[in-house]
């Protein structure tokens, strides 16, 4: 038996990003632990409330002494773009979510479109990563 | 040791065009234009188109318009609304560019469009950003006919 457990997003700032998922999406910090050992590396992690064995990892990219240059750049070049990657949330309510996060300052690229599937829209953290919060119908959901 | 990770975040300017081309995905329904995906990056417009080109490859003019053409396809294979009304829902004016736009784009008019993509319950599953993101014409040639139908 396997589980996903953590799932790494780059982000261009631990500090913006850790107030934008914990303030403004609401989640929960699970692990912040900075280890002078590995020159200071940050082990953050935060997750939503209800979903303790899954946690997002907010990695910082690393510098010339970890990861090249060329590398680091490449990375930051893709997520500044929104090409890095998605995260993908499911809610039971879309719109109430919607609302509740627009409230709190989130800016969604995508607001709550009927879809086949159900109810979808989308928004990015401040690195640029797209997230997408989706209201999946019944026959649709994989649980 | 000394600190491997730099403390200073350094924004690219990309992520400030991302913003530009975010406004037009989520607001290409209403009259914007270039302008105002420049002021949502807060850049000049000569900036920003520059920039913009840099990063994605394309204008953001070309980017604006192909993603309206994009919402107008998945209006006229998913729903029974008119052509005309396909292209007011995408923030476009006039339905003669709209109808030309298209065509040079899909090789095919809307309504010829509509009829070739009968509702297809087997994509129902698939995303609408994958959609979004794999069913945006590629629009090299603006304004230019160069006769070859697109994918």
């Amino acid at each position: 038996m396997m589980r996903i457990a953590n799932v790494n997003v780059w982000v261009h700032d631990q500090d913006e990003a850790l107030a934008f998922y914990t303030d403004k999406l609401g989640w929960e910090v699970r692990a912040d632990a900075t280890l002078p050992e590995l020159g200071d590396y940050r082990w953050l992690t935060v997750g939503p409330p209800g979903q303790k064995d899954v946690a997002v990892v907010l990695n910082a990219i690393p510098g010339p002494e970890v990861m090249d240059e060329d590398s680091a750049g490449q990375i930051r070049a893709l997520m500044a773009k929104g090409w890095l990657g998605s995260v993908f949330l499911q809610t039971d309510d879309c719109r109430a979510v919607y609302e509740e996060l627009k409230a709190r300052g989130v800016e969604f690229t995508e607001a709550p479109e009927e879809r086949p599937y159900g109810i979808d829209s989308g928004f990015r953290d401040p690195s640029g990563n797209s997230i997408r919060l989706t209201e999946v119908k019944e026959e649709f959901s994989a649980v | 040791m000394p600190p491997r990770w730099p403390p200073v975040a350094f924004v690219p300017t990309a992520r400030h065009v991302l913003r530009g081309k975010d406004l037009a995905d989520a607001r290409y329904s209403e009259r914007i234009h270039v302008d105002d995906m420049a002021a949502a990056a807060g850049l000049s417009r000569a900036h920003f188109s520059r920039e913009f080109r840099r990063a994605f490859g394309e204008s953001p003019h070309g980017y604006l318009l192909t993603r309206r053409l994009e919402r107008a396809a998945a209006l006229l294979r998913n729903t029974d609304r008119s052509v005309a009304d396909a292209c007011f829902s995408v923030g476009l004016q006039s339905v003669g560019s709209f109808t030309a736009s298209f065509t040079r784009t899909y090789g095919m008019s809307p309504t010829a469009y509509r009829a070739k993509y009968p509702p297809a319950a087997q994509h129902a599953q698939v995303p609408t950003c994958v959609l979004r993101v794999y069913g945006r014409p590629q629009r090299s040639t603006f304004r230019e006919d160069n006769g070859s139908a697109p994918r």
